[in-house]
């Protein structure tokens, strides 16, 4: 059974840069962007001087920026020096486990006021090396050698899911379209677009080069064409991959019994959980991914909740697929049922489960180590009714987020709840 | 004490044998291919190398149309892809291997649960060649 937090921790402000492709900035600079927008969102402000340590996620700047020990220099850059600042890579999960580490490092006592920020800067580097860095996640001696890429571990996935279940490969396609609608109405996301709107673009766009205007009965035509939605690794096409991007996020977490100081709204973390497991090849089955399940039984268990209780989640869709599986390892729909309440809209907006209201890693973007705290910036949002048109309706008390490192080797959960 | 034989690079020392190695647990019988030094069933350490006869089934599978470097510099693209899959070993434990001698052109028509049987593939050429596992239908 999973113990309490040896004494609670609030979220009391959040920020995060658009997420996108920015040639001009690194991401450092995207990380100021971050730590700007979040000491505007701290109701009662505060002195950067309060901070006490910095957890940040960061998957490869070694790769992507040929920079390492990140962590100092980010601090430096927002003027926090000399407070103790660690950099935490577990891959895509980096943004989660730092939120973790700072979970933990104000429970044990030890400190009162956390900086976690997340930030990756992906887009300097050609397509090719960007796949490379990204293989560093996986096996190096057993996996790649086998000729696997991300997608194509997502796709084998995919491959296990839709012959175990019998399921509609549509199911996919109406992932994508949900997630799309969602980032369309967030400012902040790299594809700030619905399928819709990205069709007329297209149009206008052959229009403009006097081209032939390509035409599709609706969203799901358009990606079942493979001119307009190529085949990355089967079953697996673009737009059932989230995109290369650059961005940061920062989350400013607080000793409960200091919360009130710094706003009358704070959030709290009620559970955490984190879990491991080896290579794909490794485990039991290959249509859910086991670490997943068990850091998010640990959370809920900390949080006395059950998958019933959440009223929204934000998961870890670097694939259509794994949003799929996602919401059964979560408990949401049971094993097998996924993909059908992916096609019959449970998960939208208006759904029994809205899932990615942000537009998810689909759409709103994934630079790797921001997309974990990332999640909490949306998690902010719709607790505190500042969503915009995505804003979902009702009393929102209870919320999860789901952070997935490499195939699911690292999962962190967290589950966050307001009071008042 | 440890097998030197068991240490991580000597899987691909046994490839380069056309061996498929992997090692049995002296205390409780688990079979992992790729082999450990411990264990992780029981964590004992006693634990010798053994060789399968590399049977199996199709458990997952992708056709792969955008390559990594390592791949893209053996000659694959996304007019000639390759397939890459989860074998399921006859003797338990499942492995990641590149699957040839499939039509790829409808990669609707592979089945997952097909027979499968190891085979070998060279990549690269000169000094920079190196033979794989892969598997092919049975």
């Amino acid at each position: 059974m999973a113990k309490k937090l040896s004494r609670g921790v609030a979220v009391v402000g959040v920020g995060m840069s658009k997420f996108g492709v920015f040639p001009e900035k690194t991401s450092r600079d995207l990380f100021v962007e971050a730590f700007q927008e979040l000491r505007q969102s701290v109701q009662k402000g505060f002195d950067p001087k309060d901070i006490e340590a910095f957890y940040m996620g960061n998957f490869t700047s070694d790769c992507f920026e040929n920079q390492a020990h990140l962590a100092p220099i980010v601090a430096s850059w927002v003027g926090i020096s000399p407070v103790e600042s660690t950099r935490i890579e577990d891959a895509c999960a980096s943004g989660g486990v730092a939120l973790r580490q700072g979970v933990l490092a104000i429970a044990s006592g030890e400190v009162d006021v956390v900086l976690v920020g997340g930030l990756e800067k992906m887009t300097d580097l050609p397509g090719a090396k960007v796949t490379d860095a990204l293989a560093l996640a996986a096996d190096s001696l057993f996996e790649i050698p086998a000729g696997f890429t991300f997608p194509g571990f997502y796709a084998a996935m995919a491959t296990a899911y839709l012959d175990r279940y019998k399921a509609d490969p549509d199911a996919l396609l109406r992932v994508g379209i949900k997630n799309h609608e969602n980032g369309g109405l967030n400012e902040k996301a790299q594809f700030n677009q619905s399928i819709k709107d990205v069709m007329i673009s297209k149009q206008r766009k052959a229009a403009q080069k006097g081209l032939p205007i390509p035409e599709w009965a609706d969203e799901m035509a358009f990606l079942k064409d493979p001119k307009s939605n190529p085949m990355i690794a089967w079953p697996l096409r673009l737009f059932d991959c989230s995109p290369v991007s650059d961005g940061a996020a920062a989350v400013l977490l607080v000793s409960e019994e200091l919360a009130a100081k710094f706003t009358d709204e704070p959030i709290f973390v009620v559970g955490s959980g984190q879990a491991s497991d080896g290579a794909l090849a490794e485990r039991a089955s290959l249509s859910e991914v086991p670490a997943a399940a068990k850091a998010s039984k640990h959370a809920y268990e900390m949080a006395g909740l059950t998958p019933d209780d959440i009223d929204f989640a934000e998961v870890h869709d670097c694939f259509t697929i794994a949003e799929i599986m996602a919401i059964e390892d979560l408990g949401f729909f049971p094993r097998g049922e996924g993909w059908k309440a992916a096609m019959n809209g449970q998960t939208a907006r208006d759904g029994s489960h809205p899932i990615n209201t942000s537009g998810g890693l689909k759409s709103k973007g994934h630079p790797v180590g921001a997309s974990g705290v990332g999640q909490v910036v949306e998690v902010w949002k719709q607790m505190h009714g500042l969503a915009g048109e995505r804003q979902l309706r009702g009393n929102l008390r209870h919320a999860l987020t789901h952070n997935v490192g490499g195939t699911g080797q690292t999962c962190v959960v967290h589950i966050f709840e307001k009071r008042n | 004490m440890t097998d030197h034989a068991l240490h991580s690079k000597a899987f691909h020392e046994a490839i380069a044998e056309d061996l498929l190695i992997g090692s049995r647990c002296l205390v409780c019988g688990n079979i992992s291919i790729p082999q450990r030094q411990i264990c992780p069933n029981c964590h004992s350490d006693k634990v010798e190398r053994i060789e399968t006869n590399g049977k199996g089934t199709l458990a997952a599978f992708t056709v792969i149309y955008v390559p990594p470097t390592s791949m893209a510099e053996a000659g694959y693209n996304a007019k000639n892809p390759y397939c890459v899959g989860i074998v399921a070993l006859e003797a338990g434990p499942r492995i990641s291997a590149q699957i040839v001698g499939l039509d790829l052109n409808d990669p609707a028509t592979i089945k997952i649960g097909m027979p499968l049987k190891q085979t070998f593939v060279v990549r690269g050429e000169g000094e920079s060649a190196k033979k794989f596992l892969a598997f092919e239908p049975a």
